[in-house]
């Protein structure tokens, strides 16, 4: 029989983190903190929002490009939050999730053998994602010494004449980095030279516990060349309602709203209409959530400070990305050895690119209690492995 | 100490009384002396009056019940309700007392006993007072939430135990 799989796909390598789930999966009291999701509730204006829409028999097919009334919302939380101004009508359009706006962005602007420069280490579905879309993943490997930041001279360095795109997602996952304002002016440049497109993942936008986040879209000269990327996961604690958005200059959302309305049609409805009351009345919800998340990363930092594990100020997302170089393991063994000596799950810092190894990843969206826990049980696995 | 930083250890206290000094220290990333001393002056100050477990106790073999009482009373001249006051919350019975506003001007709450001692306290206690018109009890069937805690469906994690 012929191999009927396509080999674009068969290249794409497993998720790094699959053996170590399984692992994980098995222990009865493992304290996990690799789950990269809110530990809130989705605040009970907005479930109570999408359990009227279902009372209600709107259970339909919206718009592709979303309801209108949602678009006028995240039109109204752009110029609120990032002043940024877009055209409800023809600049945003809702999508399932913060990934399906990325997935879209890159298969409306990718032609065969374009190279998308981004940041490493990132979230894991972004190389995957420009290889589905025909381009070239070119990663840039960044270092905690930069505190992750993407500098001009790593970007100028990266970018050859068929670079197309630069994809960046700040505040980050896995590290936390951030990039403020003058950083983002330092590389504006270096993408108005070579004519690069944007597209600026910013899922975690409302998380940014040093100052407000800035998106680069609101540059000089940088909004008719960005996608910005946003949703309602991390900010409202709705992951499992999958509702993204993108908005970005008509001529690319256009084309973006092609590639979505043959794939995927329309967001879910229900979700839509809960989406509406987060951001008309979420915005309480979103401080006091994003006041907690920074209360438990400084207690992290300074349980780290405390067993001498080096790890740059995270100030942003609910990652904090530890070095654990010092013991001559990889991170994926280190995160093996950790989890049988002490049912502690991280996730190995190499699954989000291979300048990630030598960190691991741990998420803060956890209980005070279990973090306590977690890091007395990382602070005695830390001092075992230095007194071997 | 600015305000806000008091009021950010108070949340942090209500809402769990056993975080240590140090803790909330690296919390809020304060020193945990300046935690301790803020926490000693609340409490001389009374601001923080005391320090409680939430227990539901509908799951333990306890017998006895809550009640409420709604108290409708003449104020006395000079000194408003606050007498009044005084003379209710003296009692150990008395777990909370407000004054309200609205229909009736006292809400007591009595701490858990059984339905007879309640009987007792309020009929030859409460409504006894001079200045009392009328008292109205309510028993509390079920407890749902108290101090912000929901009691009756404690929170599952749902999540993967390892996600990307």
């Amino acid at each position: 029989m012929r191999d009927f799989i396509c080999g674009k796909i068969k290249k794409i390598k497993p998720s790094g983190i699959r053996r170590l789930f399984d692992i994980a999966s098995e222990i009865p009291d493992v304290i996990s903190l690799g789950v990269g999701e809110p530990d809130f509730d989705t605040p009970w204006h907005i479930r109570e929002e999408g359990i009227y829409s279902l009372h209600k028999g709107r259970t339909f097919y919206t718009s592709n490009s979303g309801l209108i009334e949602l678009r006028a919302e995240i039109a109204a939380f752009m110029r609120r939050k990032y002043g940024l101004t877009y055209d409800p009508e023809k600049e945003i359009v809702v999508t399932v999730g913060g990934s399906e706006a990325i997935d879209i962005a890159l298969r409306a602007t990718l032609d065969p053998g374009d190279e998308v420069a981004y940041p490493e280490p990132c979230f894991v579905s972004y190389e995957p994602c420009i290889l589905l879309s025909d381009g070239v993943p070119v990663p840039i490997a960044l270092s905690s010494e930069t505190e992750f930041r993407l500098t001009p001279e790593l970007l100028e360095a990266a970018v050859t004449p068929k670079t197309k795109a630069l994809l960046i997602s700040y505040p980050n996952n896995p590290t936390g980095a951030i990039m403020e304002r003058e950083d983002l002016e330092k590389l504006a440049p270096v993408i108005l030279k070579h004519d690069l497109l944007v597209i600026s993942d910013e899922i975690y936008s409302e998380l940014s516990y040093k100052e407000r986040h800035v998106s680069i879209a609101s540059l000089p000269g940088m909004r008719e060349r960005t996608v910005v990327i946003n949703g309602f996961s991390k900010s409202y604690a709705m992951t499992g309602w999958r509702l993204g958005f993108a908005c970005a200059p008509a001529e690319i959302i256009k084309y973006m709203l092609k590639v979505h309305q043959f794939g995927i049609m329309s967001a879910p409805t229900m979700s839509q209409y809960a989406a509406v009351s987060a951001l008309r009345n979420g915005d309480k919800d979103i401080a006091v959530m994003a006041e907690s998340y920074n209360q438990r990363r400084r207690f992290l930092m300074e349980r780290f400070r405390e067993m001498k594990l080096p790890c740059f100020e995270p100030y942003g997302a609910f990652y904090a990305f530890p070095d654990i170089s010092e013991f001559g393991m990889s991170s994926e063994e280190f995160c093996e050895a950790l989890l049988k000596a002490e049912n502690v799950a991280v996730v190995p810092g190499s699954a989000f690119g291979a300048c990630g190894d030598g960190h691991v990843r741990i998420s803060y969206a956890y209980s005070i209690e279990a973090l306590k826990e977690a890091m007395s049980r990382l602070a005695r696995f830390v001092e075992k492995m230095r007194a071997k | 100490m600015e305000g806000k930083t008091r009021e950010e250890i108070l949340r942090l206290l209500e809402a769990n009384a056993r975080y240590t000094a140090k803790d909330i220290a690296a919390m809020l990333g304060m020193e945990e002396e300046e935690v301790k001393n803020e926490i000693e002056a609340m409490e001389r100050e009374r601001v923080i009056c005391g320090y409680h477990a939430l227990v539901d106790w509908d799951k333990t073999d306890d017998e006895k019940i809550s009640a409420l009482v709604e108290l409708k009373v003449t104020p006395q001249r000079g000194d408003g309700f606050e007498r009044i006051a005084e003379k209710i919350y003296q009692y150990p019975e008395v777990e909370s007392l407000y004054l309200m506003s609205g229909g009736y001007d006292f809400t007591v709450i009595l701490k858990k006993a059984t339905m007879k001692e309640i009987a007792n306290f309020v009929s030859s206690r409460l409504a006894v007072i001079e200045e009392v018109q009328s008292t109205a009890t309510h028993i509390v069937l079920a407890r749902y939430k108290d101090h912000g805690m929901q009691l009756a469906a404690p929170k599952k994690d749902m999540r993967m135990v390892v996600t990307p």
